[in-house]
Protein backbone atom coordinates (compact mmCIF):
# COMPACT_ATOMS: atom_id res chain seq x y z
CA UNK A 1 0.00 0.00 0.00
CA UNK A 2 1.29 3.47 -0.82
CA UNK A 3 1.82 5.97 2.00
CA UNK A 4 -1.35 7.81 2.89
CA UNK A 5 -1.33 11.49 1.91
CA UNK A 6 -1.77 14.34 4.35
CA UNK A 7 -5.35 14.04 5.67
CA UNK A 8 -5.81 17.75 4.92
CA UNK A 9 -5.87 16.82 1.25
CA UNK A 10 -9.08 14.85 1.83
CA UNK A 11 -10.71 18.05 3.04
CA UNK A 12 -9.30 19.92 0.07
CA UNK A 13 -10.87 17.32 -2.19
CA UNK A 14 -14.39 17.56 -0.73
CA UNK A 15 -14.12 21.35 -0.73
CA UNK A 16 -13.09 21.42 -4.38
CA UNK A 17 -9.85 23.20 -3.50
CA UNK A 18 -7.33 20.73 -4.96
CA UNK A 19 -5.57 21.32 -8.23
CA UNK A 20 -6.20 18.71 -10.93
CA UNK A 21 -2.90 16.83 -10.44
CA UNK A 22 -3.40 16.40 -6.68
CA UNK A 23 -7.06 15.48 -7.12
CA UNK A 24 -6.24 12.75 -9.66
CA UNK A 25 -3.45 11.32 -7.47
CA UNK A 26 -5.66 11.35 -4.39
CA UNK A 27 -8.56 9.70 -6.17
CA UNK A 28 -6.22 6.95 -7.35
CA UNK A 29 -5.06 6.44 -3.76
CA UNK A 30 -8.65 6.34 -2.48
CA UNK A 31 -9.41 3.42 -4.78
CA UNK A 32 -6.81 1.28 -3.01
CA UNK A 33 -6.89 2.58 0.60
CA UNK A 34 -10.01 1.74 2.62
CA UNK A 35 -8.90 3.82 5.64
CA UNK A 36 -8.70 7.02 3.60
CA UNK A 37 -11.90 6.16 1.71
CA UNK A 38 -13.71 5.69 5.05
CA UNK A 39 -12.38 8.97 6.35
CA UNK A 40 -13.57 10.70 3.18
CA UNK A 41 -16.97 9.08 3.68
CA UNK A 42 -17.18 10.48 7.20
CA UNK A 43 -16.30 13.98 6.04
CA UNK A 44 -18.94 13.77 3.33
CA UNK A 45 -21.53 12.42 5.78
CA UNK A 46 -20.84 15.34 8.11
CA UNK A 47 -21.06 17.85 5.29
CA UNK A 48 -24.42 16.37 4.25
CA UNK A 49 -25.62 16.78 7.84
CA UNK A 50 -24.68 20.48 7.87
CA UNK A 51 -25.68 21.18 4.28
CA UNK A 52 -28.04 23.90 3.19
CA UNK A 53 -28.75 27.16 4.89
CA UNK A 54 -31.08 25.79 7.59
CA UNK A 55 -28.37 26.16 10.25
CA UNK A 56 -27.84 29.81 9.47
CA UNK A 57 -29.30 32.09 12.12
CA UNK A 58 -32.07 34.26 10.65
CA UNK A 59 -31.94 37.93 11.61
CA UNK A 60 -34.94 39.17 13.63
CA UNK A 61 -37.47 41.05 11.47
CA UNK A 62 -36.58 44.50 12.81
CA UNK A 63 -32.87 44.33 12.03
CA UNK A 64 -33.05 45.24 8.33
CA UNK A 65 -35.00 48.42 9.10
CA UNK A 66 -32.70 49.29 11.98
CA UNK A 67 -29.64 49.02 9.76
CA UNK A 68 -31.27 50.98 6.95
CA UNK A 69 -32.04 53.77 9.41
CA UNK A 70 -28.53 53.72 10.80
CA UNK A 71 -27.09 53.91 7.27
CA UNK A 72 -29.44 56.73 6.28
CA UNK A 73 -28.48 58.55 9.48
CA UNK A 74 -24.78 58.14 8.74
CA UNK A 75 -25.28 59.42 5.18
CA UNK A 76 -27.24 62.50 6.29
CA UNK A 77 -24.76 63.92 8.77
CA UNK A 78 -25.66 67.61 8.21
CA UNK A 79 -29.21 67.36 9.60
CA UNK A 80 -28.69 64.49 11.97
CA UNK A 81 -28.39 66.60 15.09
CA UNK A 82 -30.62 69.42 13.94
CA UNK A 83 -33.72 68.16 15.75
CA UNK A 84 -33.12 69.82 19.15
CA UNK A 85 -31.97 73.28 18.04
CA UNK A 86 -30.15 74.41 21.18
CA UNK A 87 -27.75 76.63 19.31
CA UNK A 88 -29.66 78.97 16.98
CA UNK A 89 -26.67 79.77 14.79
CA UNK A 90 -26.09 76.08 14.24
CA UNK A 91 -29.74 75.49 13.41
CA UNK A 92 -29.52 78.34 10.91
CA UNK A 93 -26.54 76.66 9.30
CA UNK A 94 -28.36 73.38 9.15
CA UNK A 95 -31.39 75.00 7.55
CA UNK A 96 -29.12 76.58 5.00
CA UNK A 97 -27.64 73.18 4.27
CA UNK A 98 -31.12 71.70 3.86
CA UNK A 99 -32.13 74.52 1.51
CA UNK A 100 -28.96 74.10 -0.56
CA UNK A 101 -29.47 70.36 -0.75
CA UNK A 102 -33.11 70.77 -1.75
CA UNK A 103 -32.05 73.15 -4.48
CA UNK A 104 -29.65 70.48 -5.71
CA UNK A 105 -32.41 67.88 -5.67
CA UNK A 106 -34.82 70.06 -7.59
CA UNK A 107 -32.17 70.97 -10.11
CA UNK A 108 -31.07 67.36 -10.51
CA UNK A 109 -31.98 65.99 -13.93
CA UNK A 110 -34.52 63.24 -14.44
CA UNK A 111 -33.35 59.71 -13.80
CA UNK A 112 -31.20 58.57 -16.66
CA UNK A 113 -31.72 55.09 -18.02
CA UNK A 114 -28.81 53.88 -15.86
CA UNK A 115 -30.31 55.52 -12.81
CA UNK A 116 -33.63 53.91 -13.60
CA UNK A 117 -32.02 50.49 -13.94
CA UNK A 118 -30.31 50.95 -10.58
CA UNK A 119 -33.62 52.00 -9.09
CA UNK A 120 -35.33 48.91 -10.51
CA UNK A 121 -32.66 46.60 -9.13
CA UNK A 122 -32.91 48.38 -5.79
CA UNK A 123 -36.70 47.91 -5.75
CA UNK A 124 -36.24 44.25 -6.57
CA UNK A 125 -33.62 43.70 -3.87
CA UNK A 126 -35.65 45.54 -1.27
CA UNK A 127 -38.78 43.51 -2.02
CA UNK A 128 -36.76 40.39 -1.20
CA UNK A 129 -34.96 41.90 1.81
CA UNK A 130 -38.00 43.31 3.50
CA UNK A 131 -39.79 39.97 3.06
CA UNK A 132 -42.46 42.10 1.42
CA UNK A 133 -42.56 40.58 -2.01
CA UNK A 134 -46.31 40.75 -2.44
CA UNK A 135 -49.23 42.72 -1.01
CA UNK A 136 -51.68 40.24 -2.47
CA UNK A 137 -50.41 36.66 -2.52
CA UNK A 138 -52.18 34.37 -4.91
CA UNK A 139 -51.49 32.31 -7.97
CA UNK A 140 -54.92 33.29 -9.32
CA UNK A 141 -54.65 36.03 -11.89
CA UNK A 142 -58.37 36.79 -11.47
CA UNK A 143 -57.54 37.98 -7.95
CA UNK A 144 -54.38 39.92 -8.74
CA UNK A 145 -55.79 41.95 -11.64
CA UNK A 146 -58.84 43.38 -9.76
CA UNK A 147 -56.63 44.01 -6.73
CA UNK A 148 -54.73 46.66 -8.70
CA UNK A 149 -58.06 48.29 -9.63
CA UNK A 150 -58.55 51.50 -7.69
CA UNK A 151 -55.00 51.43 -6.39
CA UNK A 152 -53.41 52.57 -9.63
CA UNK A 153 -54.87 54.43 -12.59
CA UNK A 154 -53.93 51.87 -15.22
CA UNK A 155 -54.77 48.19 -15.63
CA UNK A 156 -51.72 45.95 -16.04
CA UNK A 157 -52.37 42.62 -17.71
CA UNK A 158 -51.73 39.67 -15.39
CA UNK A 159 -51.36 36.51 -17.47
CA UNK A 160 -50.81 33.12 -15.84
CA UNK A 161 -47.51 31.77 -17.14
CA UNK A 162 -47.07 28.63 -15.03
CA UNK A 163 -47.18 26.46 -18.16
CA UNK A 164 -44.21 28.38 -19.53
CA UNK A 165 -42.27 27.91 -16.25
CA UNK A 166 -43.17 31.22 -14.57
CA UNK A 167 -45.85 30.62 -11.91
CA UNK A 168 -47.63 33.74 -10.63
CA UNK A 169 -46.93 34.62 -6.99
CA UNK A 170 -48.93 37.81 -6.52
CA UNK A 171 -48.88 41.57 -6.86
CA UNK A 172 -47.59 44.58 -4.97
CA UNK A 173 -47.46 48.35 -5.25
CA UNK A 174 -44.02 49.89 -5.51
CA UNK A 175 -42.48 53.25 -6.26
CA UNK A 176 -40.37 54.09 -9.24
CA UNK A 177 -39.17 57.50 -10.23
CA UNK A 178 -41.48 59.01 -7.61
CA UNK A 179 -44.62 57.32 -9.00
CA UNK A 180 -46.68 54.37 -7.83
CA UNK A 181 -46.21 51.43 -10.17
CA UNK A 182 -47.57 47.89 -10.28
CA UNK A 183 -45.17 45.09 -9.41
CA UNK A 184 -46.32 41.65 -10.51
CA UNK A 185 -44.32 38.83 -9.02
CA UNK A 186 -43.53 35.56 -10.76
CA UNK A 187 -41.20 32.70 -9.86
CA UNK A 188 -38.61 31.00 -12.04
CA UNK A 189 -37.68 27.81 -10.16
CA UNK A 190 -36.30 29.23 -6.87
CA UNK A 191 -35.79 32.74 -8.20
CA UNK A 192 -38.16 35.63 -7.73
CA UNK A 193 -38.97 37.77 -10.74
CA UNK A 194 -40.39 41.26 -10.31
CA UNK A 195 -42.27 42.73 -13.27
CA UNK A 196 -42.69 46.50 -12.87
CA UNK A 197 -45.44 48.05 -14.97
CA UNK A 198 -46.15 51.74 -15.50
CA UNK A 199 -47.83 53.83 -18.18
CA UNK A 200 -45.42 54.51 -21.01
CA UNK A 201 -44.61 58.19 -21.22
CA UNK A 202 -45.28 59.98 -24.49
CA UNK A 203 -41.58 60.00 -25.27
CA UNK A 204 -40.93 56.43 -24.17
CA UNK A 205 -38.76 54.55 -26.59
CA UNK A 206 -40.44 51.41 -27.98
CA UNK A 207 -37.07 49.63 -28.00
CA UNK A 208 -37.02 46.31 -26.16
CA UNK A 209 -33.74 45.21 -24.61
CA UNK A 210 -32.14 43.21 -21.83
CA UNK A 211 -29.32 44.35 -19.59
CA UNK A 212 -27.17 43.13 -16.69
CA UNK A 213 -26.65 45.24 -13.57
CA UNK A 214 -24.89 44.26 -10.35
CA UNK A 215 -25.47 40.61 -11.18
CA UNK A 216 -29.17 41.10 -11.91
CA UNK A 217 -30.84 40.79 -15.28
CA UNK A 218 -33.28 43.37 -16.59
CA UNK A 219 -35.58 43.21 -19.57
CA UNK A 220 -37.56 46.17 -20.88
CA UNK A 221 -40.33 46.35 -23.43
CA UNK A 222 -43.49 48.34 -24.16
CA UNK A 223 -46.96 47.40 -25.32
CA UNK A 224 -50.54 48.66 -25.11
CA UNK A 225 -49.42 52.03 -23.78
CA UNK A 226 -47.55 50.43 -20.86
CA UNK A 227 -43.85 50.11 -20.14
CA UNK A 228 -42.61 46.83 -18.63
CA UNK A 229 -39.42 46.16 -16.72
CA UNK A 230 -38.66 42.62 -15.56
CA UNK A 231 -35.91 42.24 -12.93
CA UNK A 232 -34.49 39.03 -11.51
CA UNK A 233 -31.28 37.22 -10.71
CA UNK A 234 -31.99 34.58 -13.35
CA UNK A 235 -29.90 34.31 -16.51
CA UNK A 236 -30.66 36.89 -19.23
CA UNK A 237 -31.97 34.10 -21.53
CA UNK A 238 -34.57 33.20 -18.88
CA UNK A 239 -35.70 36.79 -18.75
CA UNK A 240 -35.90 36.95 -22.54
CA UNK A 241 -38.03 33.79 -22.41
CA UNK A 242 -40.24 35.47 -19.84
CA UNK A 243 -40.71 38.53 -22.03
CA UNK A 244 -41.64 36.31 -24.98
CA UNK A 245 -44.11 34.27 -22.91
CA UNK A 246 -45.63 37.40 -21.41
CA UNK A 247 -46.08 39.31 -24.66
CA UNK A 248 -47.56 36.25 -26.38
CA UNK A 249 -49.99 35.63 -23.52
CA UNK A 250 -51.08 39.27 -23.53
CA UNK A 251 -51.59 39.29 -27.29
CA UNK A 252 -53.99 36.31 -27.22
CA UNK A 253 -55.74 36.26 -23.86
CA UNK B 1 -31.31 57.28 16.96
CA UNK B 2 -34.97 57.58 17.90
CA UNK B 3 -35.07 61.15 16.68
CA UNK B 4 -33.81 60.22 13.28
CA UNK B 5 -36.72 57.86 12.61
CA UNK B 6 -38.96 60.70 11.69
CA UNK B 7 -36.47 61.97 9.20
CA UNK B 8 -35.13 58.86 7.56
CA UNK B 9 -37.54 56.25 6.45
CA UNK B 10 -36.10 52.80 5.88
CA UNK B 11 -35.94 53.30 2.15
CA UNK B 12 -33.15 53.14 -0.32
CA UNK B 13 -31.75 56.54 -1.06
CA UNK B 14 -32.63 56.67 -4.75
CA UNK B 15 -36.17 57.73 -3.89
CA UNK B 16 -35.50 61.32 -4.61
CA UNK B 17 -39.21 62.07 -4.41
CA UNK B 18 -39.71 60.97 -0.82
CA UNK B 19 -40.09 63.91 1.53
CA UNK B 20 -37.60 64.69 4.24
CA UNK B 21 -34.78 62.53 3.01
CA UNK B 22 -31.24 63.31 4.01
CA UNK B 23 -29.59 65.79 1.75
CA UNK B 24 -26.58 64.39 -0.04
CA UNK B 25 -24.86 65.02 -3.31
CA UNK B 26 -25.66 62.92 -6.36
CA UNK B 27 -22.24 61.28 -6.17
CA UNK B 28 -22.73 60.32 -2.55
CA UNK B 29 -26.15 58.97 -3.44
CA UNK B 30 -24.63 56.79 -6.15
CA UNK B 31 -22.05 55.39 -3.75
CA UNK B 32 -24.65 54.83 -1.03
CA UNK B 33 -26.90 53.00 -3.49
CA UNK B 34 -24.03 50.86 -4.66
CA UNK B 35 -23.17 50.07 -1.06
CA UNK B 36 -26.73 48.98 -0.32
CA UNK B 37 -27.03 46.87 -3.44
CA UNK B 38 -23.76 45.07 -2.79
CA UNK B 39 -23.87 44.74 0.99
CA UNK B 40 -27.46 44.50 2.21
CA UNK B 41 -28.11 41.13 0.54
CA UNK B 42 -25.44 39.67 2.87
CA UNK B 43 -27.16 40.78 6.06
CA UNK B 44 -28.32 37.28 6.91
CA UNK B 45 -24.80 35.91 6.49
CA UNK B 46 -23.47 38.77 8.63
CA UNK B 47 -26.01 38.19 11.38
CA UNK B 48 -25.52 34.44 11.35
CA UNK B 49 -21.74 34.75 11.64
CA UNK B 50 -22.02 37.36 14.41
CA UNK B 51 -24.44 35.18 16.32
CA UNK B 52 -22.30 32.05 16.02
CA UNK B 53 -19.28 34.01 17.21
CA UNK B 54 -20.95 35.96 20.03
CA UNK B 55 -23.47 33.22 20.91
CA UNK B 56 -25.93 35.95 21.82
CA UNK B 57 -28.75 37.29 19.63
CA UNK B 58 -28.87 40.86 20.93
CA UNK B 59 -25.10 41.23 20.76
CA UNK B 60 -25.15 39.86 17.21
CA UNK B 61 -27.63 42.58 16.19
CA UNK B 62 -25.40 45.30 17.63
CA UNK B 63 -22.31 43.81 16.02
CA UNK B 64 -23.98 43.66 12.60
CA UNK B 65 -25.23 47.23 12.84
CA UNK B 66 -21.79 48.50 13.86
CA UNK B 67 -20.24 46.47 11.05
CA UNK B 68 -22.55 47.99 8.43
CA UNK B 69 -21.71 51.50 9.60
CA UNK B 70 -17.97 50.74 9.54
CA UNK B 71 -18.35 49.13 6.12
CA UNK B 72 -20.11 52.23 4.79
CA UNK B 73 -17.32 54.43 6.11
CA UNK B 74 -14.64 52.20 4.62
CA UNK B 75 -16.47 51.51 1.37
CA UNK B 76 -13.98 53.55 -0.65
CA UNK B 77 -11.41 50.84 0.16
CA UNK B 78 -13.57 48.08 -1.27
CA UNK B 79 -12.10 46.91 -4.56
CA UNK B 80 -15.26 45.38 -5.97
CA UNK B 81 -14.34 41.74 -5.35
CA UNK B 82 -16.03 39.27 -3.02
CA UNK B 83 -18.38 41.70 -1.24
CA UNK B 84 -19.61 39.01 1.14
CA UNK B 85 -16.10 38.14 2.34
CA UNK B 86 -15.27 41.83 2.65
CA UNK B 87 -18.34 42.47 4.81
CA UNK B 88 -17.81 39.36 6.96
CA UNK B 89 -14.22 40.42 7.67
CA UNK B 90 -15.63 43.64 9.14
CA UNK B 91 -18.25 41.71 11.11
CA UNK B 92 -15.47 39.58 12.57
CA UNK B 93 -13.46 42.67 13.56
CA UNK B 94 -16.53 44.15 15.22
CA UNK B 95 -17.02 40.91 17.12
CA UNK B 96 -13.43 41.12 18.38
CA UNK B 97 -14.00 44.74 19.45
CA UNK B 98 -17.14 43.61 21.22
CA UNK B 99 -15.35 40.86 23.17
CA UNK B 100 -12.60 43.34 24.13
CA UNK B 101 -15.12 45.91 25.31
CA UNK B 102 -16.86 43.22 27.29
CA UNK B 103 -13.63 41.92 28.78
CA UNK B 104 -12.44 45.40 29.83
CA UNK B 105 -14.28 45.53 33.12
CA UNK B 106 -17.72 46.10 31.61
CA UNK B 107 -19.90 44.04 33.88
CA UNK B 108 -23.22 45.03 32.40
CA UNK B 109 -23.12 42.00 30.11
CA UNK B 110 -24.36 38.73 31.47
CA UNK B 111 -21.99 35.85 30.97
CA UNK B 112 -23.00 33.54 28.12
CA UNK B 113 -23.97 30.73 30.45
CA UNK B 114 -26.46 32.93 32.26
CA UNK B 115 -28.01 34.09 28.99
CA UNK B 116 -28.33 30.54 27.76
CA UNK B 117 -30.01 29.57 30.99
CA UNK B 118 -32.61 32.31 30.67
CA UNK B 119 -33.30 31.39 27.08
CA UNK B 120 -33.72 27.73 27.86
CA UNK B 121 -36.41 28.43 30.40
CA UNK B 122 -38.85 29.89 27.89
CA UNK B 123 -41.41 27.40 26.56
CA UNK B 124 -40.40 28.32 23.06
CA UNK B 125 -36.80 27.39 23.72
CA UNK B 126 -37.78 24.14 25.39
CA UNK B 127 -39.72 23.20 22.28
CA UNK B 128 -36.94 24.43 20.05
CA UNK B 129 -34.32 22.35 21.83
CA UNK B 130 -36.00 19.25 20.54
CA UNK B 131 -35.52 20.58 17.10
CA UNK B 132 -32.79 19.00 15.02
CA UNK B 133 -31.65 22.38 13.72
CA UNK B 134 -31.41 23.77 17.22
CA UNK B 135 -29.33 20.89 18.47
CA UNK B 136 -26.98 21.09 15.49
CA UNK B 137 -26.56 24.82 16.08
CA UNK B 138 -25.80 24.12 19.72
CA UNK B 139 -23.18 21.56 18.75
CA UNK B 140 -21.46 24.06 16.46
CA UNK B 141 -21.62 26.76 19.14
CA UNK B 142 -19.86 24.46 21.57
CA UNK B 143 -16.79 24.22 19.34
CA UNK B 144 -13.79 26.34 20.37
CA UNK B 145 -13.82 29.64 18.54
CA UNK B 146 -11.24 29.22 15.74
CA UNK B 147 -12.79 25.91 14.67
CA UNK B 148 -16.34 27.20 15.02
CA UNK B 149 -15.48 30.15 12.81
CA UNK B 150 -13.90 27.98 10.12
CA UNK B 151 -16.86 25.58 10.13
CA UNK B 152 -19.46 28.37 9.90
CA UNK B 153 -17.64 30.15 7.07
CA UNK B 154 -17.05 26.98 5.08
CA UNK B 155 -20.12 24.79 5.73
CA UNK B 156 -22.82 27.42 6.27
CA UNK B 157 -21.56 30.27 4.13
CA UNK B 158 -19.81 28.06 1.54
CA UNK B 159 -16.85 30.40 1.19
CA UNK B 160 -13.59 29.32 -0.40
CA UNK B 161 -10.39 28.74 1.60
CA UNK B 162 -9.01 31.93 0.10
CA UNK B 163 -12.01 33.96 1.24
CA UNK B 164 -11.93 32.43 4.73
CA UNK B 165 -8.23 33.23 4.96
CA UNK B 166 -9.02 36.80 3.94
CA UNK B 167 -11.75 37.14 6.56
CA UNK B 168 -9.77 35.65 9.42
CA UNK B 169 -6.39 37.03 8.42
CA UNK B 170 -4.55 33.71 8.77
CA UNK B 171 -2.78 31.63 6.10
CA UNK B 172 -4.74 29.10 4.03
CA UNK B 173 -2.77 26.22 5.57
CA UNK B 174 -4.01 27.24 9.01
CA UNK B 175 -7.57 27.43 7.70
CA UNK B 176 -7.24 23.91 6.32
CA UNK B 177 -6.04 22.47 9.60
CA UNK B 178 -8.69 24.34 11.62
CA UNK B 179 -11.38 23.10 9.26
CA UNK B 180 -10.06 19.54 9.50
CA UNK B 181 -9.97 19.66 13.30
CA UNK B 182 -13.39 21.28 13.50
CA UNK B 183 -14.82 18.59 11.26
CA UNK B 184 -13.13 15.87 13.27
CA UNK B 185 -14.78 17.19 16.47
CA UNK B 186 -18.16 17.40 14.78
CA UNK B 187 -17.80 13.91 13.29
CA UNK B 188 -17.14 12.54 16.77
CA UNK B 189 -20.12 14.41 18.20
CA UNK B 190 -22.63 13.91 15.40
CA UNK B 191 -21.85 10.75 13.48
CA UNK B 192 -22.43 7.22 14.80
CA UNK B 193 -19.24 5.67 16.17
CA UNK B 194 -17.22 4.57 13.15
CA UNK B 195 -13.84 3.60 14.48
CA UNK B 196 -13.22 2.41 18.01
CA UNK B 197 -9.68 3.78 18.41
CA UNK B 198 -10.74 7.34 17.89
CA UNK B 199 -13.63 7.06 20.33
CA UNK B 200 -11.38 5.93 23.17
CA UNK B 201 -10.61 9.53 24.00
CA UNK B 202 -14.30 10.46 24.26
CA UNK B 203 -16.14 9.65 27.48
Amino acid sequence: MTDCPDPLLLHGLVDGELDAANAVALEAHLRTCTACAEELGRIEALRARLAGTALRHRPPPGLAGRIERALAGAAGRPVRRAAPPRAPWFAGGALGAVAAALALLVAAPQLTSTGLEDALVADHVRSLLAAHVVDVATSDRHVVKPWFNGRIDFAPPVPELAAQGFPLVGGRLDYLDGKVVAAIVYKRRLHTLNLFVRPASALASPVAFTARRQGYSLARWTGGGLEYWAVSDVAPQDLAAFRKAFTEAVRQP
Amino acid sequence: MRESRRFFRPRLAFRAGSPGRAPATAAEDGEADRFRLLMLPHMEAAYSLARYLARDGAAAEDIVQTAYLQALRGFAGFRGEAPKAWLLAIVRNCFIDWTRARGAGDRTFEPDEANDGVEEDTPEAILARKDEVQSLRGTIEDLPEPFREAIVLRELEELSYKEIAMITGVPIGTIMSRLARGRRMLCDLLLPAGDAERRKAAP
